[in-house]
């Protein structure tokens, strides 16, 4: 173990609290937000990005503390960008699938007009 | 070549699983380098059957620049929505869209579905095959004519270039 | 720097991980618990590595890999329930 440049610590550090920061936007989102297409939005963008930002912030700790880089946490990141829009979408579809109920001033409901 | 493309049906995806179990396991000897390709070439072989047709990816460079594009709009648009979140939901106007879809290939076509998801304010909920639209619920609705040229001109346009 | 960050950032996901059970209580609909499951496994994921790099174990990195996968898989699973009643067509 070695230690930090101190530049390096201060993005590392950047990464992890803008990151924590994101993440928690999403879920503050998911419990404020009134209806379920909305809270949609919050945890599966800015949670998958802060979450994304903090695995970055600990891929570069990793990376420069031990000899070797470490590539796990880009997977990890890779795949939580893979599946973020497709469980999303999945979700999206069974509430549609259970005509979820949305907010009054909601434009265009597509199963008002059949 | 037909033998060769019945037992390795998609040679790019075979490389790619071989670098993602290096990258997974995080060592680079030469047991897990044999491993890795046997796993890259027996994965495709036994489930290429279930897959759907192959797409034609033809120019590999825009890709590429796409997806830096489309990280810088995930970090901007983040932005946008996150002050919407903290700030006052009455004044925000929630709805549907229905957007038409031009594009051809499948994969391209779960691309742009994909892109839509991403970037916030937007989730693709629903792909009408008939009639080739995506259901998009947006969070704050603006100028929903705007919106839909937005996607067209910054996303769809460079997808069809890239596969046609 | 990094020994006063952390601990930060973990008050910060956990607070998230708070929001998350408060929606996974409440929530009206049976898509929205899903939702608020789903949510949860992402900022483990966090978790977990965060507190990797505050022990300074190193080791972590599995877990939170299971967990991502787990955690999509489970999503999936249960919206195709929700869908088709049933998972396996």
């Amino acid at each position: 173990m070695n230690t930090l440049p101190w530049l390096l610590e201060l993005i590392i550090a950047l990464f992890i609290l803008i990151g924590a920061l994101v993440a928690l936007l999403g879920s503050i989102g998911l419990a404020r937000l009134p209806d379920f297409y909305m809270r949609l939005h919050g945890p599966t963008k800015a949670s998958t990005l802060g979450v994304g930002c903090t695995l970055i912030g600990s891929l570069l700790y990793f990376s420069f503390l031990t000899e070797g880089i470490s590539v796990q946490e880009a997977i990890i990141t890779l795949f939580l960008f893979v599946t973020a829009p497709a469980s999303a979408h999945m979700m999206a579809k069974a509430a549609l699938h259970r005509r979820v109920r949305c907010v009054d001033k909601t434009l265009n409901v597509p199963w008002k007009d059949q | 070549m037909s033998r060769l493309s019945f037992w390795v049906p998609r040679p790019l995806f075979s490389l790619f699983l071989a670098v993602l179990w290096l990258f997974m396991v995080n060592s680079f000897s030469v047991a897990q380098v044999i491993l890795g390709i046997g796993l890259g070439l027996l994965i495709p072989f036994s489930t290429h059957r279930f897959w759907p047709e192959k797409s034609s990816l033809r120019h590999p460079l825009p890709l590429l620049r796409y997806f830096l594009v489309l990280l810088w709009d995930i970090i901007c648009s983040n932005l946008i929505v996150a002050r919407r979140i903290i700030g006052r939901t009455e004044h925000l106007s929630p709805g549907f869209i229905t957007y038409p879809v031009s594009l051809e290939d499948e994969f391209a076509i779960t691309l742009l579905a994909s892109t839509i998801s991403l970037t916030p304010g937007t989730v693709t909920t629903h792909y009408d095959t008939q009639a080739r639209t995506l259901l998009i619920h947006v969070l704050h609705i603006d100028n929903e004519q705007a919106l839909i040229d937005q996607i067209r001109t910054r996303y769809e346009q460079p997808l069809q270039e890239i596969f046609q | 720097m990094i020994a006063l960050v952390i601990p930060l950032a973990l008050t910060l996901f956990s607070l998230g991980i708070l929001l998350n059970l408060y929606r996974l209580l409440i929530g009206p609909d049976i898509t929205d618990r899903i939702l608020a499951l789903d949510t949860l496994m992402i900022n483990s994921i966090a978790v977990i590595v965060l507190a990797d790099i505050q022990m300074q174990l190193g080791i972590l990195f599995e877990a939170a890999m299971l967990i991502a996968l787990m955690g999509f898989v489970g999503t999936v699973a249960m919206t195709k329930y929700l869908l088709r009643g049933d998972v396996i067509e």
